[in-house]
């Protein structure tokens, strides 16, 4: 389950003083922001603009350009599914199906209880013991319709 | 005296329930009061067995924590899951182990271990024989660039070494985003200190002495067992002011990407590791003259690092004499998606794609026939079985219209659609396009759309003509290899399986 600390200024101030003059800073800084808070506020965008002498437009533009952050916090777990080929090539198609029918949600949704978001990921490097999936930071492989079901259950339990 | 018992804490085998079963083994020492030990180490790479847990020498797997009681009652002898030794299952017989050697095999965290293993003979050599003459070595070895584009990495090292400039720098492309490759993921888990080792002999050899490990945030095992590595490499001083005890001065940090397929293109790393947008630069100028930071970067995969360290500590001759035509040394293989003996096979190039699919790969996982394989990740081509005799060689699968790229091979049974792989194909690009060129941007999402009409059937031959100009536009007119490869799917798909465009045609 992931837990995130409440907006916390001074500790967010803190991260990006201790961050901020290592080189090229705007990305550790992002991850550790994230991995405090759980997303990206507005006001972490204008500390980081201010920290890094940049304008609020480029770190929006970084934040907005890679996947992994979030400007929203997610729900209490995140089920991510592998749809690359090789989970594929296993079925991965027809369980992500399964998925978005059982949470009632859509890729990116995190369900009305706010239990479980869902997102696609591009590979998670078990291509060799697919479909391959990640439920907060426990990766499952050979993922099938049991296993996906027993994940979702405790997840919303 | 205790009994060593050696559990992987490599993904696949964590994923497998590897950590349970380690679990359950302490929980069954404690209560039978036997003195065991257990050592995480990397994978063997024959991921159907995992978990595979190693007793001197002898193979037990796949096991389960349900397991683990009935093998302490067989003393780890006779037992349906005893696999005989690890070393001579025919899977591990028939390779030719350099860059992977060691993986699986010890603790890929310790440096005694390493070094016990014939770590450090390579930058050992390296000193010895200074710069000008480790680049020369690597040079002679033919060694291309792994992530690939299969560069002679010995020309890009001697241009970053002739650049002009104080600070130059060695990053790692451990970026590996291609569904079908874990090659750079094993090595970073299993055997972490040679892709270290293979990075301080390319700061010798290049004059840099600051080095990234730039890893996709989807890996975080690797970068856990990465940073350790690099930190306890640090502490027994192949890293640091004086690589051991030379006058070569060379350090190296993690940083960890965030999710953007893109930032596996060499300029977009350079654009992200500098903080910013993963965005693909035009070149020139070549990162090697002017990349980091502004200044000359060697930029390397982390297969191609793995492998300088054997290269330079047996000779550049030993690893030529491997492979075939213009691509020499070994390369390991990657069995992915639908088939039964998945995993990691390091061989000599050479060896045909049917032999490493049917015989190596046993086939389907399904049971049911091969249909196409997928090599080279979402940009790489759809191959029929009647492509099989084509040789794993760079410029062989190239005048077939394919890639070898990072060497994984997804297989697809006959449930495949490839009308569909090749629609997943453009909207794969769409969504991890940068953005930056047009063909790319734009043509993905028409791409998508073509297809979508091509396959509701309401459409003319016109929509293939217009399929095929589009890839076409995409290929020479993309700025990096997403736009530019993508038409490889979709063409191959197009060419060896239009049966499956047609379905719906009138």
């Amino acid at each position: 389950m992931s837990s995130y600390s409440a907006w916390d200024e001074k500790h967010a101030g803190e991260i990006i003083d201790g961050l901020k003059s290592t080189a090229g800073a705007t990305l550790p800084i992002l991850h550790a922001l994230q991995g405090a808070f759980g997303h990206i506020t507005e006001r972490a965008v204008e500390m980081i603009a201010d920290a890094l002498n940049l304008s609020r437009a480029e770190v929006h533009g970084v934040v907005s350009f890679y996947h992994d952050f979030r400007r929203e916090l997610p729900g209490r777990h995140v089920l991510k599914l592998c749809r690359a080929e090789a989970c594929q090539s296993m079925g991965a198609d027809a369980l992500a199906a399964k998925a978005k029918n059982a949470l009632g949600v859509d890729w990116h949704g995190t369900t009305a209880d706010g239990r479980v978001t869902l997102e696609p990921v591009f590979c998670l490097g078990l291509c060799s013991c697919a479909p391959a999936a990640m439920i907060d930071d426990k990766l499952v492989a050979r993922l099938d319709e049991t296993s996906l079901a027993a994940t979702i259950a405790k997840a919303r339990a | 005296m205790s009994l060593l018992i050696r559990i992987p804490l490599d993904s696949a085998a964590v994923a497998l329930g590897a950590d349970d079963v380690a679990a359950a083994v302490e929980r069954e020492a404690a209560k039978r009061k036997m003195a065991v030990t257990v050592v995480r180490t990397g994978s063997r790479g024959m991921h159907w067995l995992e978990p595979l847990i190693d007793v001197d020498g002898v193979g037990f797997g796949p096991v389960t924590a349900a397991d683990v009681a009935a093998l302490f009652d067989a003393n780890f002898a006779k037992h349906p899951l005893n696999i005989g030794k690890i070393a001579e299952h025919p899977f591990m017989k028939a390779q030719t182990r350099l860059t992977f050697a060691r993986c699986g095999a010890i603790d890929p965290t310790s440096f005694h271990e390493y070094q016990a293993a014939g770590g450090l003979n390579g930058v050992g050599a390296a000193i010895m024989i200074g710069p000008a003459q480790t680049r020369d070595a690597v040079l002679k070895s033919g060694l291309r660039g792994r992530g690939g584009a299969g560069f002679p990495t010995g020309i890009k090292w001697k241009t970053v070494a002739e650049a002009k400039g104080e600070t130059k720098y060695i990053v790692c492309n451990a970026d590996e985003g291609d569904s079908g490759t874990f090659s750079d993921r094993m090595i970073m888990e299993g055997d972490p200190f040679s892709v270290i080792e293979g990075m301080a002999i390319a700061g010798i050899a290049t004059g840099a002495t600051y080095g990234y490990v730039y890893i996709r945030s989807e890996y975080p095992v690797a970068v856990r067992v990465m940073t350790r590595a690099i930190r306890n490499a640090r502490a027994a001083g192949l890293l640091g002011a004086r690589v051991i005890g030379s006058d070569h001065s060379f350090d190296i940090e993690v940083r960890v990407g965030a999710g953007a397929y893109v930032c596996g293109e060499e300029t977009s790393l350079l654009e992200s590791l500098e903080g910013k947008r993963g965005q693909v630069r035009a070149k020139p100028p070549l990162p090697a003259i002017q990349g980091l930071f502004g200044k000359p970067t060697s930029v390397n995969n982390v297969i191609t690092l793995a492998s300088v360290p054997a290269i330079l500590s047996d000779g550049a001759d030993a690893y030529k004499r491997l492979g075939m035509d213009r691509s020499r040394g070994t390369i390991p293989i990657q069995l992915a998606g639908n088939v039964k003996y998945a995993g990691l096979f390091e061989a000599p190039f050479g060896m045909t794609l049917g032999d490493l699919v049917m015989k190596i790969g046993g086939g389907t996982r399904s049971g049911r026939p091969v249909r196409a394989v997928q090599v080279g990740g979402p940009l790489g081509a759809y191959f029929p079985t009647g492509l099989f005799d084509t040789p794993f060689d760079y410029e062989a699968f190239a005048a077939k219209g394919g890639l070898v790229g990072h060497a994984g091979i997804v297989v697809f049974d006959d449930t495949v659609d490839l009308a569909r792989q090749a629609r997943f194909a453009m909207e794969f690009c769409a969504i991890e396009s940068c953005g930056k060129c047009t063909p790319c941007r734009i043509g993905s999402v028409r791409g998508v759309e073509l297809i979508d009409r091509i396959l509701a059937g309401n459409s003319g031959p016109e929509q293939f003509a217009l399929l095929d100009d589009l890839c076409s536009t995409m290929r020479q007119g993309s700025l990096c290899a997403l736009g530019g490869f993508v038409p490889y799917p979709v063409t191959s798909a197009m060419t060896h399986f239009p049966e499956d465009f047609r379905k719906n045609v009138a």
